[in-house]
């Protein structure tokens, strides 16, 4: 059990060092000199003070030092916990743009891949009861699952917002007010949160369904349930059963699609403008702030490398062939 | 009596219309019997075998009744079929390393179907644990994994637990074709002493292994084409078959320790396919002695105490 856990710890580090090091070569490798783009925006036009505060740019990021410097000193800051300055929104550190950030996108992501997940399985496993179920749900479920997370985003935001006018279709909170531990905030918060909430979770519900009816389906036909009819078993018991195993999968989907859902939810939070991890990416990128682009990112790598691993220890604890397999017993 | 089948017609349901896998199948099970059930492969004895526990969904119960102790068995009908499940017919499938859930420990599978056909789990705890040692297994195997059984231990597992509520009728369908020959013996042995025990009151073994047949049933009923071609006391069918294809088959089994250089006949020719059966004796087109009188149905008539045969040439 635990040479399993120290094993997967270390692949797990392994992956975060390469995940790093790419994370820190491709905004480098990028077209567009961020210095220059922060002075443009500062409009200096005499030549001699332009050569000047490039220099103390240069020299405040650390850009004048050669490639590999520059490498090293990413590692060693990452371990005080310093992602740099951002150049977008000088002097502000890095970190505290992020940290501002995070709470919005995990408030937005979480709930709707937990809960997509959650009712996914349910709705597939309810359609793969009877045949008539099967026939009407399935088809919904295929549209769900085909329509694209911002496609759908700008439809609801057109139809709710624009048309209807029922909810906010833009930021995370009312312009009115500032971030604070209030009712009034709350509420706003969670006026605006509703939308973008819901159109990550429809796309993602239908193909949770589809892959738990499919799974469900399957079980149904292997030699177990079989077996338990041909001796009697009431349904309940080999639905139970074959829910359970069916399960097993849709955790390992689960593990995959955290990854791809950053992608989603990228997009969301720009159709809703939502001040989340998504929306600062898109800043960054629009301003080439490296640091803040590389900080977004790691955070994404940690995340992801998280959620993996905890689905890796759950998926040891509900599946006995896994364990078996680890603490080698006779197959 | 235990078990009488009369007349007894399934078909599958295919595209291109019925297979007639079972077409008037009639035979007696005594109390205590073992009967082998042997023939080639696509003969309707696995469908047989089938047909006594519970129909998939492709089969279709077409004519004939069965018989239980006096009692009539309704294979057509699914839900009135789950009284005699298990408590009274049972059922070691053909595919026993894999009739286990894989994500339960053993003891708490049994435990859980148990409790849903309405037994005390803690009333056959006792039994549970004596019979399992009786096939060799250790009781701890309750406590693990079906992945952590060999197929031999997992196929041990799945008689005794097919057998735990004392079933009239069991029904072995090919349980241990996929084991290496020592464990067949032992798992042939073990359900032998079943018998004996009182734990099944008869046994429906399907097989196309003979020799493995003889070695353990008290009778063999041979089918062909979904009809029984001949049923008799083991030592009948394998000293003196009378109907031509048992001749064939017998004769096509080679002799352990046999040092006559002979090559074995094979049985020329395929059997029929059953979308459409050929009229009269399905036999017919790769019998050597067919003549005119064939093209009727030869009926299964008693030729000596507890012989049947089907065919025109016997019993005269």
């Amino acid at each position: 059990m635990w040479r399993y856990m120290g094993r997967k710890l270390g692949i797990y580090a392994i992956t975060f060092v390469i995940a790093v090091t790419i994370n820190w070569m491709i905004p480098r490798f990028m077209p567009g000199d961020p210095v220059r783009s922060m002075l443009n925006r500062a409009s200096v036009s005499d030549p001699e003070a332009l050569e000047r505060m490039t220099n103390y740019y240069n020299e405040v990021f650390g850009l004048e030092t050669p490639l590999h410097q520059q490498y090293f000193s990413f590692w060693s800051g990452l371990f005080r916990g310093e992602l740099g300055i951002s150049s977008m929104q000088y002097p502000e550190p890095v970190l505290d743009i992020i940290l501002r950030a995070v709470p919005y996108t995990l408030g937005l992501l979480l709930p709707a891949i937990i809960l997509s997940w959650i009712l996914g399985n349910h709705f597939g496993a309810f359609a793969a009861r009877s045949k008539g179920l099967d026939n009407s749900l399935l088809p919904f479920s295929y549209i769900l699952t085909a329509t694209p997370y911002m496609w759908l985003a700008l439809l609801m935001a057109w139809a709710v917002g624009v048309v209807g006018g029922f909810l906010p279709t833009s930021g995370g909170y009312s312009l009115a007010l500032m971030p604070a531990f209030s009712w009034e905030f709350i509420l706003s918060a969670l006026t605006h949160w509703v939308l973008p909430f819901l159109s990550l979770f429809i796309v993602a519900l239908g193909g949770w369904a589809i892959g738990m009816r499919n799974m469900i389906i399957y079980e149904l036909e292997a030699d177990y349930s079989n077996y338990l009819q041909a001796l009697g078993a009431p349904r309940r018991l080999i639905r139970r059963y074959a829910f359970r195993n069916a399960m097993l999968p849709q955790i390992t989907g689960l593990a995959v699609q955290l990854g791809t859902v950053i992608a989603g939810a990228l997009l969301t939070e720009i159709v809703f403008n939502y001040p989340g991890l998504g929306s600062l990416i898109l800043r960054a990128l629009n301003n080439n702030d490296y640091f803040v682009l590389q900080g977004t990112f790691l955070f994404v790598i940690i995340g992801v490398l998280i959620a993996n691993f905890i689905i890796d220890i759950i998926y040891v604890l509900v599946d006995p062939r896994t364990r078996v397999q680890m603490t080698g017993g006779a197959s | 009596m235990t078990l009488r089948v009369k007349d007894l017609k399934v078909y599958y349901q295919t595209l291109r219309g019925d297979v007639h896998a079972l077409d008037g199948v009639n035979f007696e099970l005594a109390d205590g019997e073992i009967m082998g059930l042997a023939g080639e492969s696509g003969c309707g004895k696995s469908t047989l075998g089938k047909s006594l526990i519970r129909l998939d969904s492709r089969m279709r119960h077409v004519d004939g009744t069965i018989e239980l102790d006096g009692e009539n068995v309704p294979i057509a009908d699914d839900r009135g079929m789950n009284r005699f499940r298990y408590h009274e017919i049972s059922l070691i499938p053909q595919y026993a390393m894999s009739a286990l859930n894989p994500t339960r420990k053993i003891g708490r599978m049994i435990n859980e179907l148990l409790q849903s056909r309405g037994v005390k789990p803690s009333e056959v705890a006792e039994e549970l644990k004596r019979r399992l040692e009786l096939v060799g297994l250790d009781p701890d195997v309750l406590n693990r994994f079906p992945i952590e059984l060999s197929g031999g231990m997992k196929q041990r597992v799945v008689m005794v637990m097919a057998t735990l509520l004392n079933p009239s009728v069991l029904i072995a369908d090919e349980a241990t074709s996929a084991l290496d020959v020592s464990t067949q013996r032992s798992v042939v042995e073990s359900m032998v002493e079943f018998r004996d025990r009182g734990f099944v009151k008869s046994m429906i073994f399907v097989t196309h292994d003979i020799s493995l047949v003889y070695q353990m049933a008290d009778t063999v009923m041979v089918m062909y084409a979904g009809r029984i071609a001949e049923k008799a006391p083991a030592s009948t069918i394998i000293n003196s078959p009378q109907h031509p294809y048992t001749k064939m088959l017998i004769g096509a089994l080679p002799e352990v320790g046999s040092t006559v250089e002979t090559r074995l006949e094979g049985i020329p020719g395929t059997p029929p396919g059953l979308l459409k059966p050929p009229t009269g004796c399905r036999f017919k087109a790769r019998c050597p002695i067919a003549s005119e009188e064939c093209s009727q149905v030869p009926p299964l008539v008693e030729i000596e105490p507890g012989h049947w045969a089907a065919c025109w040439k016997t019993g005269r």
